[in-house]
């Protein structure tokens, strides 16, 4: 007797998140790219819906990136150099499908931009390149409500996804979010609690959970990834059988904690690829819907990987 | 946990009164009540005092579905009155209920099939409400045989062990509780299970909190449905902290109100 698939009937789906908006819908963007919309757990088309695949992202930075390895810069060449080259060179020599951007140079240690100078830069990165953008903030959370609102506005129309709210620093950034029509990252520290009390207060402000994506926080390849997957895995399950709450696309920043592995920063270029490749692909698997990553080689590779699972 | 909220029913003053009045306006109010606190079906009665069920019940349903679309338990113990019901019925529809006897299966198990709805069945019989667990089993497997006979998905079924007041049955709480776990495991899949909540505490002073803690009880012994009334917070509360406990949700700090707003 041939074996039965057990096929697990689901109540839920994720929110499906739209990133950039084109001229038609009152943006500059060539194209708007949507992420989540599945009705059933990563790779199991037998059981439901997956309309949307999982999206990378390239990750740049606002200033030529500051604590990258070696083997993570010589791709680049040159253009680390001009964050506005290194921008194009993602979209004209690597294809990447969205940017995010790292207001870096805002930080009071690196530069102290004013929100002003990060508004324009924005404004100059929308003109050069036509993708969705990601921006996230430097990682200090004065700094970032002022520069991330004066950002949102620069980009106002163009649908981007802004981070990061966090659970004691939210409510600026939903206000310029929502004032400008853009989508929220709320972030949460490997925490499913937070993450599903952050959602709640995001959207009892008024934004709605269509346009919040989780950054859920997570580890590299040997370095807490096991635990990423199973909070993400647990938040999923919960979305899918009807908790809309937790039903929010991923975005996890892969190439961000791969190349912090020892592991990735002092062996061969091959092999810090391959632990941003493996890190990348685990997280597709445990439900990541975008995935930001760094060296072009590995997202060379995990696109053909998601390529070849959307095959059938 | 599937909460059918108990408060249409003719036997209410003021639904028994807006029954007579043709009052839409009070109907629908109190439909309104029910789901913003949590109800995700209506139970629908015409009460005692309804000379026309058969116009009466249609009535109420398409009262009822001018301002929602959850199902409804269209609740009569005349097979006649729920097809008059089933009829009117455009929202899904629970059918609410058969005993164990054949004459009363033989006329609503069709019915549920021919309309697509769930059905509640009661472990009684002609011949009384059990008095153990052994008779609840035996008037459970007796509907569950008769409805894997005629094809009715077993997982739509919902068993009630006769919830009976605590001041009248108290030797019988262990019994009817036990019957909610061993219920489920008569046949696989399982059926499903049920209780009418407000009977536990009949005649009593504290009506409220015998209910409440009758309910996390009853979940501890794995309880999928029940009639209740969602205008109790402090039950609401119970229920859902019950369901917290038994990890049906994911825990967050405002976790009472994030459950209501699902």
């Amino acid at each position: 007797m041939a074996a039965e698939l057990m096929l697990e009937k689901w109540s839920g789906e994720v929110a499906v998140v739209t990133i950039g908006a084109t001229k038609a819908e009152g943006g500059s963007r060539s194209v708007a790219i949507k992420v989540g919309g599945q009705k059933t757990l990563p790779f199991l088309f037998a059981e439901g819906a997956i309309p949307n695949k999982p999206a990378v992202a390239f990750e740049i930075s606002d200033v030529p990136a500051q604590d990258w390895p070696q083997d993570l810069t010589k791709a680049y060449g040159e253009n680390l150099k001009d964050p506005l080259a290194w921008a194009q060179s993602c979209v004209r020599d690597y294809k990447a499908e969205i940017l995010c951007v790292r207001l870096l140079g805002a930080h009071p240690d690196f530069g102290n931009k004013s929100a002003d100078a990060e508004a324009k830069f924005i404004g100059e990165l929308l003109r050069k390149v036509s993708v969705p953008l990601i921006i996230k903030g430097c990682g200090d959370d004065a700094k970032d409500n002022e520069v991330l609102a004066a950002c949102a506005e620069a980009a106002k129309g163009e649908r981007c996804l802004i981070g990061s709210a966090v659970q004691d620093n939210y409510k600026t950034l939903v206000a310029a979010v929502m004032a400008d029509g853009h989508n929220i990252i709320a972030e949460s520290p490997i925490d499913i609690n937070i993450a599903k009390q952050l959602n709640i207060l995001i959207s009892d402000m008024g934004l709605p959970l269509e346009r919040i994506v989780i950054d859920p926080t997570i580890g590299a390849l040997g370095y807490g990834l096991e635990y990423a997957y199973s909070i993400m895995e647990r938040a999923r399950l919960a979305g899918l059988s009807g908790d809309k709450t937790v039903a929010s696309p991923f975005i996890c920043f892969a190439g961000q904690e791969a190349w912090r592995a020892k592991e990735a920063k002092t062996g061969t270029e091959e092999q810090g690829v391959m632990w941003e490749v493996l890190t990348s692909c685990a997280l597709i698997q445990a439900g990541g819907d975008i995935i930001v990553m760094r060296h072009p080689k590995a997202v060379e590779k995990v696109n053909k990987y998601i390529k070849e699972l959307f095959r059938s | 946990m599937f909460i059918i909220g108990e408060l249409i029913n003719g036997m209410y003053h003021n639904i028994g009164k807006a029954v007579k009045e043709k009052d839409k306006a009070a109907v629908q109010k109190c439909v309104l009540d029910q789901i913003s606190a949590g109800a995700d079906c209506l139970d629908v009665n015409c009460g005692p005092a309804s000379k026309q069920p058969v116009s009466d019940l249609p009535w109420l349903i398409e009262v009822i579905q001018e301002v929602t679309d959850k199902p409804l338990s269209l609740d009569s113990s005349k097979p006649q009155v729920i097809e008059a019901g089933l009829k009117a019925a455009k929202n899904k529809v629970v059918i609410n209920s058969t005993t164990a006897d054949p004459e009363k299966l033989e006329a609503l198990v069709p019915l549920a099939r021919k309309f697509n709805a769930k059905l509640i069945g009661l472990t009684i019989s002609a011949k009384g409400i059990p008095q153990n667990k052994d008779q609840r089993l035996e008037l459970a497997a007796m509907i569950v045989a008769h409805c894997t006979d005629a094809g009715f998905p077993i997982e739509d079924l919902y068993l009630d062990p006769i919830v009976l007041p605590v001041n009248v049955a108290q030797a019988q709480m262990r019994d009817i509780l036990d019957s909610i776990h061993e219920f489920k495991i008569i046949s696989d899949p399982s059926p499903k299970t049920i209780v009418g909540l407000s009977n536990v505490s009949q005649g009593t002073k504290v009506r409220n909190l015998v209910n409440r803690t009758f309910l996390t009880m009853a979940l501890g012994h794995g309880l999928d449905a029940a009639i209740l009334d969602p205008l109790d917070n402090e039950l609401m509360d119970a229920l859902i902290t019950s369901e917290l406990i038994l990890n049906k949700n994911i825990y967050c700090d405002s976790f009472l109100s994030a459950y209501r707003k699902r």
